[in-house]
């Protein structure tokens, strides 16, 4: 039903788009038809996966490096309330500095490589991931705190056992915000200077007027996203199976 | 089961307890004993104060003065159990491991033998079979033998609970009570209550807690050992006994209140 649903919008926008293009008349270098795309992407494939692998690698490794020190610092901000008073503040101002300002500097500074790519899709996500697992963290339902008190246990083991499990929910949505925005960080990198990736390669179909194979590279950009967006929810749903059960526990008890 | 001085069941003495709360003394100079091995039972009008003198006992109210001792004058920690009204299990981890979750946060080793005792315990407040459900999948009911459980796994000699059964209907609040009355004796027990039938059916005493800021009654002593009767008449005349003294109390709180 759901993979219907899927398939019944995708044929419904390719139609839109066709329509679109049919009664305006539109130039096809303006906006090209979705029959002119699917021909451009097959004859561009090989070189559309070989950039895709790039961008592809930028995101996957920027995900993975963002989310990591956003867990780290989370939980540091979190069990330290001395770096709280000293470490929120340079987190706010450093996100008041749009992140694509940066990306000149970050390209000069790192080169046209992949590392410029993947410190930009860290930069985008790492904030995102701190907030949401910091607001987790800090959210602990006071009563398990008390509970835990009364047990004995010590601060580090009550984060361990209590604190970062109550939080991992909120952690996962930070996940899946930044799974969504990965992807800008990566080709915006791309498009301030770069050798390889589908943000370049479009840039360059763009020059040269091949504006049906840069349709092509933006379609397989955004199939990327969503495959990413999916696997990631799936794998986060998999994780932490009682967060399902708890949102669906609200059944009236038996009388 | 050891009997030393840290599983004995003492008594619990609080002397001149203080508590200001938004610019009002909840309570102030308050004294209160538990006995020893005894259940005492405290009812009173809701907002009076009957959770954070509870809470005071517990080490939870860092805010207040006072503090519980034992006969011998020493602090209780490491030797209470807290039951609360909201079962407070956690959602990720399996009625087991949420009753072994007091040694998880010790850094005690979850050995066969705690496992042992700790499958023995869902089994005697009836849940053999159930260890693997997390507690999305239990009843209310069972969430708070779960909890009852667990309380029960800390072998605390002193144990304080906080309206546990309020949540409940009235068949399983019934059953529970029976239950925990059986699993606590011997225990030196605080039970905070807005129920005076249950207070009745547990309390070995019975206090009331009313005014602003709040006094503690004369303790009335109910005949017989708890758990009792609800059909007994004397405790009916009791429970009525009760009623009048928690209304007269809820109007003086009324006009006591700023």
């Amino acid at each position: 039903m759901k993979a219907l649903r899927a398939l019944a919008i995708g044929a419904g926008m390719l139609l839109a788009w066709q329509a679109v293009v049919s009664l305006t008349g539109v130039a096809h270098y303006i906006l090209p038809g979705p029959v002119r795309v699917a021909r451009a992407f097959a004859a561009n494939a090989d070189v559309l996966f070989a950039h895709a692998f790039v961008t592809g690698t930028e995101i996957a490794l920027g995900l993975l490096l963002g989310c990591l020190l956003g867990c780290v610092s989370a939980i540091l901000v979190a069990s330290f309330p001395p770096a709280r008073r000293w470490l929120l503040p340079v987190l706010v101002v450093s996100q008041a500095i749009p992140v694509f300002a940066l990306a000149p500097v970050l390209v000069l500074w790192l080169g046209y490589g992949l590392l410029s790519k993947v410190a930009m899709a860290t930069l985008i996500i790492y904030f995102p991931v701190t907030a949401a697992f910091f607001d987790g963290l800090r959210r602990t339902e006071p009563g398990w705190l008390d509970l835990a008190r009364t047990m004995g246990g010590s601060r580090f083991r009550i984060l361990r056992h209590i604190r970062i499990p109550a939080a991992l929910p909120a952690l996962s949505s930070g996940i899946r915000v930044a799974t969504a925005v990965a992807p800008i960080g990566a080709v915006v990198g791309e498009w301030v200077g770069s050798s390889a990736g589908l943000g370049y390669f479009m840039l360059q179909a763009n020059g040269r007027l091949q504006i049906d194979t840069m349709f092509a590279a933006l379609l397989l950009l955004a199939l990327m996203s969503v495959a990413l967006y999916f696997s990631v929810d799936a794998l986060l749903r998999l994780a932490l199976p009682w967060q399902a059960e708890d949102a669906g526990s609200t059944l009236p008890e038996s009388p | 089961m050891p009997n030393d001085i840290t599983t004995r069941a003492p008594s619990v003495r609080l002397h001149a307890a203080s508590l200001v709360y938004a610019g009002a003394p909840v309570f102030d100079a308050l004294d209160l004993v538990l006995p020893a091995g005894r259940t005492t039972c405290l009812l009173g009008p809701s907002g009076v104060g009957k959770t954070s003198l509870l809470r005071l006992i517990a080490g939870l109210l860092p805010g207040a003065e006072g503090k519980a001792v034992d006969d011998d004058g020493s602090g209780l920690s490491g030797r209470i159990a807290y039951l609360a009204q909201q079962d407070l299990l956690l959602p990720w981890l399996s009625a087991l491991d949420n009753v072994t979750l007091g040694g998880r946060l010790r850094g005690e080793s979850p050995g066969p033998p705690a496992l042992d005792r700790a499958r023995g315990l869902l089994a005697r407040v009836g849940l053999a079979g159930r260890e693997d459900d997390r507690p999305a999948k239990l009843s209310g009911g069972m969430r708070q033998r779960v909890a009852l459980a667990r309380t029960l796994m800390e072998d605390r000699p002193i144990v304080l609970m906080d309206e546990p059964f309020s949540s409940l209907d009235a068949i399983t609040r019934y059953e529970l009570q029976a239950l925990a009355a059986e699993c606590l004796a011997g225990k030196t027990v605080l039970l905070v209550t807005h129920d005076p039938l249950e207070a009745l059916r547990l309390g070995h005493q019975v206090l009331i807690m009313a005014g602003a800021p709040a006094r503690l009654d004369t303790p009335l002593v109910p005949v017989g050992q708890p758990p009792r009767d609800p059909a007994d008449a004397g405790l009916l005349a009791l429970q009525a006994e009760l009623l009048k003294r928690l209304t007269q109390a809820k109007i003086d709180h009324g006009t006591g209140a700023p």
